[in-house]
């Protein structure tokens, strides 16, 4: 089995256009929760969110692409640009045929599917745009992604809500490790804030109208946010021949399913989603310095997985280790929030700073661990682990740690 | 008993798969094995109905709807709050 690398790094969120952005943000807990702008909000109940401001498509696509490609797709391929071009790696010929493209998205091309129903049964046309079925199919942005770059090994769409990015990433590293490939372009993407989109959202009543405080007293629900992360995963013994710098080991994945509600979280499945993760890396619970959390700020999510890491990893460990929620600073987005969320574990690593769980105003009894309130704290992290529990009890978690040669 | 009473009593019965002659304005919802999503399906259901909106949040944790009189309650108030 091949050992696998992280080689690099693209972000395309509310909190940064770049990973330097995105990190400094995270890690110094700014939370860009704020007023939506991007669509209208006076028919919501929910009117803030976390977008991405400043963003101009036609600055970085030429218009014939762009008439391909859906919101959550450029912001997917705004990522990969970068996570590719940090790699410094090129997939000609051969190369390509051994690199997976695996892209995580819960819903895929929201704003397309908004507008094209808006044009059928508001505005009665009497037919759509000849792209709106490219724009929108779930695995859109893979195929832009594989088509940018010239990537012609495996590759799809893996979809199981919030966890799809984490899942896709899981799948890449596997395929890695089997040896099936040397390389895979990996991560997540979404951008579903469009009107339909946030009722839907908003009637399932777990949205805050203040804002996102995961695991505090008194928090009162999740905001949606929008981004995209795409990192780039090699075999050591690829990394290694082309001289490629390396952020960190994946170490290991772990997935479960709780068979129980399409919305309630289970803390034993989560549980073993953490374990799994823990056995595949071959490490110990006192090993995990850090837990990047689902942390969604919801009631339930936050009891239920303080539940699931001290079932994991026992109480001693799960209390000396630190956890946070980056939810607080970027929302929850959905499908691409795996990856992000990975990207956040990874640069906490290489700075040795733990990032803080923003918005935290009160400690709740039945949340009792370290959740790093607000300030970040330096810590060298031997090894780390990134959570997602997926409505529907989907779970995935990745195990990650330093490359120590 | 009043109209929205009768309209909230209808809806209640149909989540919980209870005899709607044995509701009461007492009764617990807990004790009707309602569940969280059946929560917000009445909660819907009750909006569609009554054509008002119902500050709900199932992650306040202070439950705001403990018994089917407090479901009759908030949609009262709320009715007259929307449609005077």
């Amino acid at each position: 089995m091949n050992r696998v690398v992280i080689t690099g790094l693209g972000v395309f969120s509310a909190a940064g256009k770049s990973v330097a952005e995105f990190w400094e943000n995270t890690r110094e807990g700014r939370s860009v929760i704020g007023p939506l702008t991007i669509i209208p909000t006076d028919d919501l109940n929910v009117k803030i969110g976390a977008e991405i401001r400043d963003y101009d498509p036609k600055e970085h696509f030429q218009s014939k692409q762009l008439a391909l490609l859906d919101r959550f797709s450029q912001l997917g391929l705004m990522a990969s640009r970068q996570a590719i071009a940090d790699a410094d790696i090129d997939f000609e010929g051969e190369k390509g045929h051994r690199t997976a493209c695996i892209i995580g998205s819960g819903v895929g091309g929201q704003q397309t599917l908004d507008e094209a129903y808006y044009r059928i049964y508001a505005e009665g046309r009497r037919g759509l745009h000849p792209f709106t079925i490219p724009k929108l199919m779930l695995s859109a942005a893979c195929s832009q992604i594989s088509m940018e770059h010239g990537i012609t090994g495996p590759a799809y769409t893996i979809a199981s809500a919030c966890s799809s990015s984490t899942h896709a990433i899981g799948q890449a590293f596997h395929m890695i490790r089997s040896g099936m490939v040397d390389c895979a372009v990996t991560g997540g993407t979404e951008a579903c804030i469009a009107k339909g989109t946030m009722k839907g959202w908003e009637a399932i009543r777990v949205m805050t109208l203040d804002t996102c405080r995961p695991f505090s007293k008194g928090r009162t629900g999740m905001v949606l946010g929008e981004g995209a992360a795409v990192l780039v995963l090699e075999s050591l013994d690829h990394a290694k021949a082309r001289g490629a710098r390396i952020y960190g080991e994946m170490a290991g994945f772990g997935m479960s399913s709780d068979a129980m509600d399409i919305t309630l979280p289970d803390a034993k499945s989560a549980a073993r989603a953490i374990k799994g993760a823990l056995v595949d890396a071959k490490l110990n619970p006192d090993d995990i310095d850090y837990v990047n959390a689902h942390g969604t700020g919801t009631a339930a999510n936050d009891k239920t997985e303080t539940h699931a890491l001290r079932i994991a990893l026992g109480d001693s460990a799960a209390e000396s280790a630190a956890v946070s929620s980056s939810k607080s600073v970027f929302g929850h987005a959905l499908g691409g929030a795996g990856a992000l969320e990975l990207v956040v574990t990874l640069c906490a690593i290489g700075d040795r700073v733990l990032p803080p769980t923003a918005n935290f105003v009160e400690p709740d009894p039945e949340c009792d661990l370290d959740y790093v309130p607000n300030q970040p704290r330096e810590r060298e992290i031997k090894a780390a682990l990134s959570n997602s529990f997926a409505f529907g009890g989907l779970n995935a978690v990745l195990a990650v740690k330093p490359f120590n040669g | 008993m009043s109209s929205v009473e009768s309209d909230v009593f209808d809806i209640i019965a149909e989540k919980s798969a209870i005899e709607r002659s044995k509701l009461s304005l007492e009764a617990k919802l807990k004790d009707l094995e309602i569940e969280s999503l059946d929560v917000v399906e009445i909660v819907f259901a009750v909006e569609e109905k009554f054509d008002i909106h119902v500050p709900y949040n199932a992650n306040d944790q202070e439950l705001e709807f403990d018994t089917v009189g407090d479901v009759v309650n908030a949609v009262e108030k709320l009715v007259s709050e929307e449609h005077g």
